[in-house]
């Protein structure tokens, strides 16, 4: 398949990473032939395989519901961008 | 001493021959002459490494001391470091002082462990050269026109140019043991699941694994008994018996048998790295192993499924960077989206946002089945290929990197010949196994070679015996770069 121009600023988009029309191109350009290698990946029949996503079959450990964490709020917010009275924050969302 | 190994600076802290503030004030005055030609430190705080090692002492003081206890170890800029930047190589982090300890730097510091620097490393730990890093490139000690590999190539380079004795490094495909081959130093991947990766900024989740970089294989085995280990806070870590990564390390080799996959002494591997090879090959021989030659037929196919699977992770786990709780801010934005947007534009680097793009893609409607679920039944066929090959042999060897260390610039633009120099260390990251490279001579331009060796499941402390008998008899994991 082929990857358009569209797909680029769609994806970047979906992404949320904020992308110019030459820098769309470049990208257009390199992820063209990425596509190309990864293409190699569609001759190998898999119709009797199982799709592997981690290395050791295990089962998801569950813990007790408790808590385990102590408040550390203000500890975390030192590094905030910006903070306001142990609230994060960012642009005004509702008028 | 800067060529001496962990247990000879061990001994020397027990016997009290020298302290641990005056092995670490050495180690750092070397860092501070070397470090401007090499760039492979981000972060230094030598009042923080001297207030660690003024612990150690006391440790050591008290009889309270572990065979790391004071011995100055590099953590890459991956782990998260209370009170200490880290910036895993970005923009995006470089205003990130982390408020908590990786579980890797919590077991370094309670057995008094000295962390003298935070290395620099590819962003995010995409890449293969340490050109990606937004604090600018490492270069190899061994030839300044040379890249160091990466991910972890600052970590190769302390190592390399004894700037400190060990250092921590990650790998997700290639990224401990492409360094250490191309900086002549020795470096493991463990199995994945027994390093714990909280704490260790995530990249590919179901890939990433921590591990070791030093001179010699029993140093990694001193490392490794420190790092490995049960962690509830990472929910793929395993559940196992505490191991002595250094029990085997002298066993004798006879009988070992030894296999060759053909896919890797096939076209693409340079003559100087395949001769280097050869002559290690021939040296097990004399140990009393045997050759076996084996196949993983899908092996070829390891660099496409990594780069569907990995990126397919990593634009999952890096779309945790918006700006808002931690890390970079954009100066001027419009709105709440336009903030994420222009954030992260400018907070990420080239590769890392090619990578999130290629993975938003490949997640995306309608291409999820085509892509992603193939790759991933691919990577079971790929452990499948292993699983056969371990009923004919013991240990599988191979060169760790088609060629010896490329120049700086010479792959920059091109993403598909940098991604093939993971060609051979990817497929046991996707299998899950144990992957460890050891030097093994030098190639053109007098440039490190290193020696691939994947072993089975679990089986660290056979590799570790495989390397150290190597090591016993050839000075290559010896040889200093003339600095």
């Amino acid at each position: 398949m082929t990857l358009s121009f569209n797909d680029v600023r769609r994806i970047a988009d979906l992404a949320y990473i904020e992308t110019n029309e030459e820098e769309a191109h470049m990208a257009l350009a390199q992820l063209s032939e990425i596509f190309n290698l990864i293409e190699k990946m569609q001759a190998v029949d898999t119709s009797a395989v199982e799709p592997m996503s981690h290395a050791q079959d295990v089962v998801q450990r569950l813990r007790e519901d408790v808590v385990t964490e102590s408040d550390q709020r203000e500890q975390f917010q030192e590094i905030a961008p910006q903070v306001e009275e142990g609230l994060y924050l960012v642009p005004k969302v509702i008028e | 001493m800067f060529n001496a190994s962990l247990k000879q600076l061990s001994q020397q802290l027990a016997e009290k021959k020298i302290s641990s503030v005056e092995l670490t004030k050495e180690f750092l005055q070397r860092t501070r002459t070397l470090n401007p030609n090499y760039n492979a430190y981000i972060t230094i705080d030598e009042a923080m490494s001297l207030a660690q090692a003024e612990t150690a002492d006391q440790m050591i003081a008290a009889g309270h001391a572990s065979p790391l206890t004071g011995i100055p170890v590099a953590q890459k800029d991956i782990f998260c470091t209370k009170g200490w930047l880290t910036t895993c190589g970005s923009k995006m982090l470089s205003n990130f002082t982390s408020p908590y300890n990786a579980s890797v730097i919590e077991r370094f510091n309670r057995i008094g462990a000295v962390n003298v620097g935070k290395t620099n490393m590819d962003e995010f730990a995409m890449g293969s050269s340490n050109e990606t890093s937004f604090y600018g490139p490492v270069r190899n000690p061994w030839d300044v026109a040379a890249v160091p590999g990466g991910s972890s190539g600052g970590s190769a380079c302390v190592v390399a140019a004894r700037m400190a004795p060990a250092a921590t490094g990650t790998d997700t495909g290639g990224s401990i043991r492409q360094p250490a081959a191309l900086c002549g130093i020795s470096g493991i991947k463990p199995t994945y699941g027994l390093v714990s990766r909280y704490g260790m900024i995530a990249f590919a989740s179901s890939l990433d694994q921590g591990g070791p970089m030093a001179k010699s294989t029993e140093d990694l085995a001193l490392m490794l008994n420190v790092m490995v280990g049960f962690d509830e806070r990472d929910s793929t870590s395993l559940q196992r018996e505490t191991e002595d990564y250094s029990r085997d390390l002298d066993n004798p080799l006879t009988g070992l048998r030894i296999g060759l996959p053909k896919e890797y002494f096939a076209k693409g591997m340079s003559n100087d790295v395949a001769a280097a090879v050869e002559r290690a090959l021939d040296e097990y021989r004399k140990l009393g192993a045997e050759m076996v030659e084996v196949s993983l037929p899908n092996a070829p196919l390891s660099i496409p499924v990594y780069y569907v699977l990995a990126p397919a992770e990593a634009s999952s786990n890096l779309s945790r960077f918006d700006g808002v709780r931690y890390g970079y801010r954009a100066k001027s934005y419009s709105d709440l989206s336009d903030m994420y947007r222009k954030s992260r534009a400018k907070g990420f680097g080239a590769e890392v946002k090619r990578r999130i793009l290629i993975g938003t893609y490949v997640l995306s409607h309608g291409y999820y089945d085509a892509y992603y679920i193939q790759a991933q039944k691919i990577r079971r066929l790929i452990a499948q290929d292993f699983a056969d090959a371990f009923k004919q042999c013991d240990i599988i060897m191979g060169p760790t990197t088609p060629t010896v260390a490329f120049n700086l610039g010479e792959k920059n633009n091109d993403p598909i010949q940098m991604y093939l120099s993971d060609i051979y260390t990817s497929a046991a990251s996707l299998a899950g196994l144990p992957g460890m490279s050891i030097p093994v001579g030098f190639g053109n331009n007098n440039r490190p070679v290193g020696l691939h060796i994947i072993g089975n499941y679990f089986s660290e402390a056979q590799m570790l015996n495989v390397g150290h008998r190597y090591q016993l008899e050839t000075d290559w994991h010896l040889r200093m770069p003339g600095v």
